[in-house]
């Protein structure tokens, strides 16, 4: 078709239809995707308030310092508070080293053209996407039963959970490393500083806030993790504390399993009030991170 | 008065004197090999991952109740029966059927609110909105679990809509999924779309095209690889979902095709049957093994699949 042939032919052929329909199908494209857009977040907002329904009237101080019971009036969830906490600290302990470390690997001394930081890098990316319950088969055979045999206890479940979270760590840090300008470094260096000088006292000081928000955000999702502990077999009736690493324990989400699972409804309405509780706890937790960030981030 | 010279041959301040002695060239290395061994280990729990999946799944299938044809043909999953069938076509079925429906409530969710951030909403609209999405992503999925079984099926699918459906079904488990992954896909369509360059735009708009037109016909095409990247990944996250459809979908596999009945997943199979304590080596335990060797595959494929597509688009723009 030559170029006088398409000027000849009309408007509504080349552009689709004319202007006045245009708007209507316009503003009906734009409702299309409010309304898309708000489905989700509606859905969101139908849970928070149905589970407020359900769990607030269970809320008192003796659920939150009682331990699980076969009557639901008595029963609380203090044993799975306290074994949230020993978990995340467990996780916290290990991603931070780990995490950090690996970052400081990948963005500052790995050479990108090498195979075997290749293989990292699309390993890592892989682990990100690998299933959560997959991670509780390997905890299964590997940290509770198998080479390190740590039988079922908050210890394997923190490792078992610290793996599942991980990847994400390494994946912020790195994020944060980068955003600190390659001129700090260069600085460092020209002045004398050694690579790991530069390293330790500028870009790690600098990026600070951005791992910490990482550190933050992974562990609020390892406590929000259910299907590996299941797997790692943390008990769901535990009436007591946990008193060390190698004690038995359970954890929020692994007691609302607990009580959703029991046909009785009202220890369904205990599984509301126990989710209240973790979804409070993790707000929290975000909303540190997202002041941190907010507060110490660097614009450079 | 001699004039001190380089050629001179008066000690001026040696490498050594300025970056301390060289031993800490040597630390230097030792800081990087140490690490190199923390970067390592995600390849060791890789590595963990196949060999303990590979091991039992191999004794699985040394296990005389068990024929690898029986396994992949067979319509019944019975394995802790005193007679055990072992056919995973169940399993499998009621996983691709979950996530399909899960898929068809994502993708247009998913892919209308990229659309709409990106192109359509107002910097305050979109500060309201992303950490809405966040939010939905940050909550547990045990959560969704009790919010499908508690109150969508009874509420929503049998009292709205006054459908005929169990108390555990496919669809609503399937449903929940597909809400649980929409800041999944979102979030990838939405950066493959922001990457499309602002200059193709204004190409179209010079022709006379509306929003609209820019946004299905050129950002849409142009993002469409980058799109894919967020489907395949929210696919991988449906298949890989437990808690959602452990608790809402039921655990009786089934090769029935309708979503209104109970069906069990591959993931509820492994959660159902790791809940109890099962003696190590039983063939129940292998038959963990087994289920999560197939799953593991499948969510790998899926993932490959999803870093190419990124990669293709962040080539064609960055």
């Amino acid at each position: 078709m030559t170029s006088a042939e398409a000027s000849a032919r009309p408007s509504s052929e080349v552009l689709g239809v004319p202007p006045a329909a245009r708007t209507l199908r316009d503003r009906s494209f734009i409702l299309l995707l409010g309304v898309l857009t708000s489905i989700a977040l509606i859905v969101l907002a139908v849970l928070l308030i149905d589970t407020a329904i359900d769990g607030i009237p269970q809320l008192s101080i003796s659920f939150l310092t009682s331990f699980p019971s076969a009557f639901p009036a008595k029963a609380g969830i203090e044993s799975a508070i306290t074994g949230t906490l020993w978990l995340m600290a467990v996780v916290a302990f290990v991603i931070v080293p780990l995490g950090v470390a690996s970052a400081l690997y990948l963005e500052e001394f790995a050479d990108g053209t090498r195979w075997w930081n290749r293989t990292i890098e699309v390993n890592i990316q892989n682990l990100a996407a690998v299933p959560s319950i997959v991670y509780g088969i390997l905890g299964l055979a590997y940290i509770v039963r198998g080479p390190l045999s740590l039988g079922r206890t908050v210890l394997a479940g923190g490792l078992t959970l610290a793996l599942v979270v991980l990847p994400v760590v390494i994946i912020t840090g790195r994020e944060a490393l980068r955003a600190v300008p390659p001129s700090i470094k260069e600085g460092a260096l020209a002045l004398g500083a050694t690579r790991w000088q530069a390293i330790w006292r500028q870009i790690l000081p600098a990026s600070i806030p951005g791992i910490a928000t990482g550190v933050i955000l992974s562990i609020s999702r390892a406590i929000g993790e259910t299907a590996p502990l299941i797997l790692v077999g943390a008990a769901t009736f535990v009436a007591f504390n946990p008193t060390g690493l190698d004690s038995p324990f359970t954890a929020l989400p692994l007691q609302i399993f607990s009580w959703i699972s029991q046909p009785n409804d009202e220890f369904r309405m205990l599984a509301a009030a126990a989710i209240i509780v973790l979804l409070v706890i993790l707000v929290i937790l975000n909303a540190v991170a997202i002041r941190l960030r907010n507060r110490y981030q660097q614009r450079w | 008065m001699a004039t001190p010279s380089i050629a001179s041959g008066v000690a001026g301040p040696t490498a050594e004197s300025v970056f301390g002695p060289a031993r800490r060239r040597i630390g230097e290395k030792a800081i990087a090999f140490a690490l190199f061994c923390a970067a390592a280990t995600s390849v060791v729990i890789t590595v963990g991952i196949v060999v303990s999946l590979t091991g039992e799944t191999l004794a699985f299938f040394a296990d005389d109740a068990v024929t690898a044809s029986g396994f992949l043909t067979d319509g019944q999953w019975t394995p802790l029966f005193s007679d055990p069938q072992f056919g995973i076509r169940p399993l499998v079925q009621g996983t691709l059927i979950i996530s399909g429906i899960a898929l068809i409530v994502a993708i247009p969710l998913g892919i209308g609110t990229a659309a709409f951030l990106s192109e359509y909403a107002s910097p305050r609209v979109r500060k309201a909105v992303k950490p809405t999405l966040e939010l939905l992503a940050g909550v547990p999925t045990v959560v969704f679990g009790y919010f499908a079984l508690t109150f969508f099926t009874p509420s929503v699918l049998q009292g709205f809509l006054g459908m005929d459906v169990s108390v555990f079904n496919g669809l609503a488990g399937g449903i929940i999924v597909g809400v649980l992954i929409v800041p999944t896909v979102a979030s990838v369509a939405e950066d493959a779309m922001s990457a499309v360059p602002q200059s193709l735009r204004e190409g179209a708009y010079g022709l006379g095209a509306s929003r609209r037109q820019v946004t299905v016909r050129v950002v849409v095409p142009a993002a469409l690889s980058g799109i894919t990247a967020g489907v395949v990944l929210g696919a991988s996250r449906a298949v890989g979902e437990t808690m959602v459809v452990l608790i809402a979908a039921g655990q009786v596999p089934t090769t029935s095709l309708d979503p209104r009945n109970p069906m069990e997943t591959m993931t509820a199979f492994i959660g159902a049957t790791g809940k109890g304590d099962v003696p190590t080596g039983s063939t129940g335990y292998k038959a963990i093994f087994a289920v999560g060797f197939a799953l593991f595959l499948m969510t790998l494929i899926l993932n490959m699949i999803s870093i190419r597509f990124v990669r293709r688009y962040r080539q064609v723009y960055e």
